[in-house]
This record gives structure tokens, C-alpha cells and sequence, in this order.
């Protein structure tokens, strides 16, 4: 079957309506650039689950990042989408405006060259990410221990998906499948979502990113849904790669060791969601040293109390059934994380519409 | 946020970095987290090289359907 055959039966699906979920920043922006939606049959639902860490993280991160972005001979240093994300008064750009030292990089180790270059100046990495980026973090700290530097320091927000998907299906989110994150994947393997689709026998399709991979991966899911209880008396499993080009069942085990070593779970807060136990990674102790504080940060404020992110997030309403979206809120206007991301999901709406 | 590039090692150097070409443009990608060779494809995410890429189109696919086979 060639990819036609793959469209053409996700065009001319009839069955019951299904909604799918992809929890995957990156995701919803391919989806919303591939027009995939505006081909596939009105019955099958793509809604965008808590796929963006800057969308999720808590507003008490960003006034802590604030706070030592304010402090003397401290600098810091983070993603460019961190940068626009409201905290309880300003973002990050904001506080910059009026003083706060704060600059954007392109990866984490770009920090490094400038602690070198500084060193009297402490460096904090606004280190927010999913499994694809906490492995990235190790490579700093390891840079940073076996040369001896000691004015860098992270703030992390680091969080990992499978306890956020559980608590999406223990609270009503109504999703008869996900497309896993493909990315996500590459570190942890496609056996990461394995025991959450024999659980609660929702399938999972690890999926890439480009217009062909997505046909694929939704076609997929699609079927391994229809198929499903077929497949469990079988005793198949509902989570299947179809991103073998990088993912592979096992995934990157070199970058696991190295997140086993310096960091351990704990509980996180996500914005609009509250507290998930064992969501959050943290630097174990004996890292603490290289800590700016990282843990206790749960204080998460609206900017706008109509906003309702925290139900887009979940997947329970659209971005268009916000009554702020396109309204008070746009990209130049946002009233909240998931405007402010170009990876949040009522950015790639606005922009698509 | 968990974007990533591909592209194809020219150089590996010391310092735990490597030479990624994407396209005609180069980076220095850090490499502690995957053992690479000259000439690799790779998926570079935030600075740093996090997987080998699968050339083998044949191989690929083959993978590919043998997921779907089950389902078609």
C-alpha cells in the first residue's frame, strides 16, 4: 500500500467519530503546517494535548528566573520561547526591557564559552524540556564538572510525559489514541508508552514529523484503534514505532544512563494542570552545587482569569472555544502559554486559521 | 521545544564535539551522547547529536510495514 492508500482511507473514514491526541510541541505545529486536518474525515479529532514544555511551565519558574536575572553579576540564559512567556507580572524579554540580564541561546553549551569569557559572572540555564532535551542538560553538566567551571548554575524545569498522559485519562479527557512524540521517543524508546496503552488499551502511535510520517502514524493509530480488541486478545501490543528511521524500541540507552545519574523524579507542577507526582526531574543531590533552586517553584497565576488554557491543554475544549482566542489574544497579544509558544497549540491555530 | 535537524558528521574532534553539515551549513554539535563516526547521519536537538538517522531506505521500510501489516 503506497501513502494515497493511507489518505485516502483516513479522507474516507465513516466510522465512529474518534479523537486522537498528539502530546508533542512540534507536532502540533507540523500538523497545523501540513493541512493534514483540512484532508482527513470530519469524524477523526486531532487535539493538542500538554505537548509544549514552555507551555507548561508554571509561571513561579519564570518570576524565580526573573528574580536571578536581577540579581548582580548574574546572567540568564534560556531558549528564545522561554523568553515571551508571562509570569505573574512580566516575562522574561520584559524584565530584560527594564534591566534584568537575560540572554538568548541556541543550545545549552553556548553558556559554556560565555562563563569562560565572564568569570565573574554567574550563568543560569533556564533548563525547561521534555526527555528529548534533559539528556542535552547532562552533556552541560558534564562539560562543566570535568572542566572545573563554577559559575554556571541550571534552574530546571524538566518533566516527562507518561505520568501527564495517565493523568489526562484518570481525569477526563476523552482521547481514543495518541500520537506519541517522536522525538520523546528517539531517548526513551517506543517501549516508554507501552504500559500505558495495555492499561488502558489506548493505542500509541510513535510518529515523525513530516506531512508523509504524519499520514502514516494517524492511519496507524486509526486502525490499531479499530482493531483494538482484536489486537489485545492477541496479546499485540497497542504502541507501535512508525518512525523507525530514529526510533528504535529501546531507544538512546547511553542518554538514559546519563539522565539516571544526575537527575531524579519528583513531583511538577504543570500550568493550569497543578501538581503530577513523579512528572518532574530534578538534579539528584549530590548536584545540588550546580542547583539555582529549582524545586518548590508551584505558584502558577492566569494573567487572564477568562483564559482557558489549562482546558486546551487537556484537550477538552478547542483553542476557537476560548472566548479570548483571536479576540484580547493573539501571538502580539497573548493571554496565556499557549499563545505565546510558536509551539503552543492556539499560536499554530491563530496562525492557520 | 523538542525539535530536531538531521544531518552528516564531517569531522569528529577531542573536545567532545563533532562537525555537522546540514545542507552546507556547519555546527559543532556536542557528541557525548551517541558513538558516531565520520560520515553518519545524525538528528541534532538543542546543540547536541541525540541519534544515528537510518539510511537504509529498504531497511526502513521494511520496519515500517512490518508494524503495519498487523493492522492492515
Amino acid at each position: 500500500m503506497g501513502i494515497e492508500t493511507y489518505i485516502d482511507y483516513l479522507k474516507n473514514y465513516d466510522g465512529p467519530d474518534v479523537t486522537f491526541m498528539e502530546v508533542c510541541g512540534s507536532h502540533t505545529a507540523a500538523i497545523a503546517k501540513s493541512g493534514i486536518t483540512k484532508v482527513i474525515s470530519p469524524k477523526i479529532h486531532l487535539v493538542s494535548g500538554p505537548g509544549c514544555p514552555v507551555c507548561v511551565s508554571p509561571s513561579g519558574y519564570v518570576d524565580r528566573l526573573i528574580a536571578l536575572a536581577r540579581q548582580p553579576e548574574t546572567t540568564v540564559c534560556t531558549f528564545g520561547d522561554l523568553l515571551r512567556i508571562p509570569g505573574t507580572s512580566e516575562s522574561l524579554n520584559e524584565a530584560k526591557g527594564s534591566g534584568a540580564s537575560v540572554e538568548m541561546v541556541y543550545s545549552p553549551m553556548d553558556v559554556i564559552a560565555l562563563a569562560k569569557e565572564h568569570p565573574d559572572q554567574t550563568y543560569v540555564f533556564g533548563a525547561v524540556g521534555f526527555e528529548t532535551t534533559v539528556p542535552v542538560y547532562t552533556v552541560l553538566m558534564e562539560q562543566v564538572e570535568s572542566e572545573g567551571i563554577t559559575n554556571i548554575q541550571v534552574l530546571t524545569a524538566l518533566k516527562v510525559m507518561p505520568p501527564v498522559i495517565r493523568w489526562l485519562c484518570d481525569n477526563g479527557a476523552r482521547i481514543d489514541g495518541f500520537i506519541a512524540p517522536g522525538h520523546v521517543s528517539v531517548i526513551s524508546g517506543s517501549k516508554h508508552f507501552e504500559a500505558l496503552s495495555r492499561e488502558y488499551g489506548i493505542p500509541f502511535a510513535v510518529t515523525g514529523f513530516s506531512p508523509k510520517e504524519l499520514v502514516v502514524g494517524i492511519y496507524g493509530l486509526l486502525r490499531m484503534w479499530e482493531q483494538r480488541q482484536k489486537l489485545l486478545a492477541e496479546g499485540e501490543s497497542l504502541t507501535k514505532n512508525f518512525y523507525p528511521s530514529v526510533v528504535t524500541h529501546d531507544g538512546n540507552v547511553i542518554a538514559q544512563a546519563k539522565v539516571e545519574k544526575y537527575f531524579e523524579p519528583g513531583p511538577a507542577v504543570w500550568r493550569g494542570m497543578g501538581e503530577i507526582a513523579d512528572s518532574g526531574l530534578y538534579l539528584r543531590k549530590e548536584y545540588a552545587a550546580l542547583d539555582a533552586g529549582s524545586r518548590g517553584l508551584d505558584e502558577d497565576h492566569k494573567i487572564n482569569k477568562a483564559c482557558r488554557c489549562d482546558q486546551v491543554l487537556m484537550g477538552k475544549i478547542t483553542s476557537e472555544e476560548c472566548p479570548l482566542f483571536g479576540k484580547v489574544c493573539s501571538p502580539l497579544t497573548p493571554q496565556g502559554a499557549c499563545m505565546v509558544s510558536s509551539e503552543g497549540s492556539c499560536y499554530q491555530r491563530f496562525l492557520n486559521r | 521545544m523538542c525539535v530536531a535537524l538531521p544531518g552528516v558528521v564531517t569531522a569528529i574532534h577531542d573536545n567532545g564535539y563533532a562537525t555537522v553539515d546540514f545542507s552546507g551549513n556547519t555546527v559543532e554539535a556536542a557528541r557525548g551522547l551517541v558513538d558516531i563516526k565520520v560520515g553518519d547521519h545524525v538528528l541534532v536537538h538543542a546543540g547536541c547529536i541525540i541519534q544515528t538517522v537510518q539510511q537504509d531506505e529498504a531497511q526502513e521500510l521494511a520496519s515500517l510495514f512490518e508494524e503495519l501489516q498487523t493492522l492492515s
